[in-house]
């Protein structure tokens, strides 16, 4: 079975009298521990495809199975219940909330769910030391490195055990060498079977994922499957 | 689980207006001063009511009061020195009142007459009262010491006399005055009784005049009917065989047709209009009609104020939400249902109009206590007043923190998240 399951999925924004055709029918999968790149110019689609995939926009028309359960069409709460669920999300501008610690920042998912706060609080603790924030548990967001705010971002996104992993160019704000360690944290996830789906427009990057999918003009145009 | 998220929403919500402390207060003041202009205002009514309403009772809910006034323009038969004036009720007239008058149980004539009371080198500006032994119980006057006269002193016209705590204090300060002698206009009257009756003045001011009450006989054949005074240099002399008449009816719901029947008694047999009657019980029904449209009006101008604290707090959370639209991004994409952003906001504006609805109950319950220091105005805080000012301010959380909520729910999360 597919972690991810696309088919045919289409987004259609309509822009004074022309419809504009965001996604034009993509068919695609991803299986559990794939480490997947989506490439392609601006306009290509691939933000769109990203928020589809993230549950935070519903499509024109298609189907979409994540984990075997069909989204395409569910309510706006019920996709809210699979976002804080099934999916963890890395931005590129690390979207912290600047008036929560990082412990803090880091328990929101499991907040949602509805998790206790012992429970939350034990869990985001993990994470954060697995992201190597141990000691910055009790620090705002502005308080915080470039690098050390986008390692809290990902552990937020882990702390609810997603299915997909979902960046969107996670080092785009980062200098080089603290790029490179947030790869590397990525890659090792990926390791450790986590599978991840990254927007990206770097070549570079793009070599250490496993897939890499083009997108041009709201279509795969190779890499998918 | 359910209180465990509650009060991690209550915690958030703190949070959040914690973060804009100057903000959050000056918005919650809105509310402070709404509340307490209200539970303020309305303690104040509520104290004017009160206290008409006792002075109204005192005069007794049962009772009809007559009282002889000069009528106006009355200042025929006179010479250029002196003038002659006759006017007000006479005893024929309580006797058709008591003998026609369908339910009056008893008539109190009273007649005053002004006159300085002596004690030996003591002495005082008296109004001396001459009246009847039930007076005491019908006008709900205590009894201080001794007795009150009695029929017995009315039909052997005893000089005996009453005084009121005020006589007492100015003739007799270190004595107690029972069985001393007061003289009035050259006669010694023997004192019998000490009473308190201050429930007979109206008004806050708490000097009660003097009085000294004697047998209404005694005070015909010792004072006669016909007072003299001296007024712009003639002299004006006035008969007026009694001041005033209390006549207690039987029942209650009687009281108004009876009060009319003897206002229609009294003017066939007075041309002249040398009388008026006063109803306590009609007074009592008018002063709880103008309370009714004072309160409206209380109320109005506190809803008006309770208005602007809630668009000031609905201002504020707007603004919030557009401050915090990325915020709002972010949570809605780890999880949040729309539910969970509108109990968010909701969750603040609730916190910020409660806290300050506590504030302005207290605020509400102090001011009216130094308005009553200051100004000697009664004033009374009831308990539903401040459930009502409180509940009040909570529902303007709600009602005010509804549609930024609502806002915040409805921002599109792909939006919100690209929010700057």
């Amino acid at each position: 079975m597919h972690i991810v399951e696309v088919r045919d999925l289409r987004k259609t924004y309509r822009m004074g009298d022309a419809d504009v055709h965001a996604l034009d029918g993509v068919s695609i999968t991803f299986d559990e521990g794939d480490y997947a790149a989506i490439m392609g110019p601006s306009g290509s689609g691939k933000s769109t495809l990203l928020n589809l995939l993230g549950c935070l926009d519903r499509p024109t028309s298609g189907s979409y199975l994540l984990g075997g359960e069909d989204v395409a069409a569910l309510s706006d709460n019920d996709l809210s219940d699979i976002r804080s669920r099934r999916l963890g999300f890395i931005f590129q501008s690390y979207n912290l909330i600047p008036q929560l610690t990082v412990l803090e920042n880091i328990e929101v998912p499991l907040y949602y769910q509805g998790a206790s706060e012992a429970e939350s609080r034990r869990r985001a603790e993990e994470l954060a030391e697995q992201v190597g924030l141990s000691h910055r548990l009790g620090h705002r967001p502005a308080e915080l490195s470039g690098g050390q705010q986008q390692r809290a971002a990902i552990a937020r996104a882990l702390v609810n055990q997603p299915l997909v992993l979902l960046a969107d160019e996670p080092t785009g704000n980062l200098d080089s060498a603290t790029g490179r360690e947030i790869l590397a944290l990525l890659d090792d996830l990926n390791r450790h079977g986590r599978t991840i789906l990254m927007v990206t427009h770097d070549d570079s990057i793009a070599k250490r994922a496993s897939r890499v999918v083009r997108m041009a003009d709201g279509r795969v145009i190779s890499g998918g499957r | 689980m359910i209180t465990g998220r509650l009060q991690r929403t209550i915690k958030l919500g703190l949070k959040s207006l914690w973060l804009h402390k100057m903000r959050s207060g000056l918005t919650a003041l809105g509310i402070v001063f709404g509340v307490a202009s209200v539970v303020a205002m309305l303690a104040i009514g509520e104290g004017a009511s009160q206290e008409a309403q006792e002075q109204i009772r005192r005069l007794g809910s049962h009772n009809v009061i007559v009282s002889s006034v000069k009528p106006p323009g009355e200042t025929s038969a006179s010479t250029s020195e002196s003038s002659f004036v006759e006017y007000g009720i006479t005893y024929e007239d309580l006797e058709r009142i008591e003998t026609t008058i369908p339910d009056v149980d008893v008539v109190v004539p009273v007649r005053e007459v002004t006159q300085t009371s002596y004690n030996e080198r003591r002495k005082c500006d008296a109004t001396v009262v001459g009246t009847v032994p039930w007076f005491l119980q019908i006008r709900k006057i205590p009894l201080l010491a001794g007795r009150f006269l009695s029929t017995f002193d009315m039909r052997e016209q005893k000089s005996l006399c009453v005084i009121n705590t005020r006589v007492a204090k100015d003739l007799f300060p270190n004595d107690n005055p029972i069985n001393l002698c007061v003289k009035l206009g050259g006669d010694y009257y023997k004192v019998i009784g000490l009473v308190d009756d201050s429930v007979l003045s109206t008004g806050t001011d708490a000097k009660s005049p003097t009085r000294i009450y004697i047998a209404l006989t005694t005070a015909r054949s010792r004072f006669g009917d016909t007072t003299m005074k001296f007024s712009s240099g003639s002299r004006e002399f006035e008969k007026v065989l009694l001041h005033q008449a209390t006549v207690k009816i039987g029942h209650e719901e009687n009281v108004l047709e009876t009060a009319e029947a003897i206002r229609v008694l009294l003017s066939r047999f007075h041309k002249k209009k040398d009388f008026e009657l006063i109803v306590p019980l009609e007074l009592l029904n008018q002063a709880k009609r103008t309370k009714r449209i004072f309160n409206i009006v209380l109320g109005s101008i506190a809803a008006i104020s309770l208005l602007v604290g809630g668009i000031g707090i609905m201002n504020i959370m707007l603004a919030s939400v557009t401050e915090r639209t990325r915020e709002i991004g972010i949570r809605r994409a780890l999880g949040a249902k729309k539910r969970d952003i509108i109990v968010q906001f909701l969750a603040e504006t609730v916190l910020l109009s409660a806290s300050g609805g506590v504030l302005g109950v207290m605020l509400g319950v102090g001011l009216p206590i130094l308005v009553s220091y200051f100004t000697k105005m009664r004033t009374s805080v009831t308990p539903w007043s401040l459930a009502l000012a409180f509940s009040i301010s909570a529902a303007v959380g709600i009602i005010f923190g509804l549609y930024p909520a609502q806002r915040a729910a409805n921002l599109d999360p792909i939006e919100a998240l690209r929010h700057e």
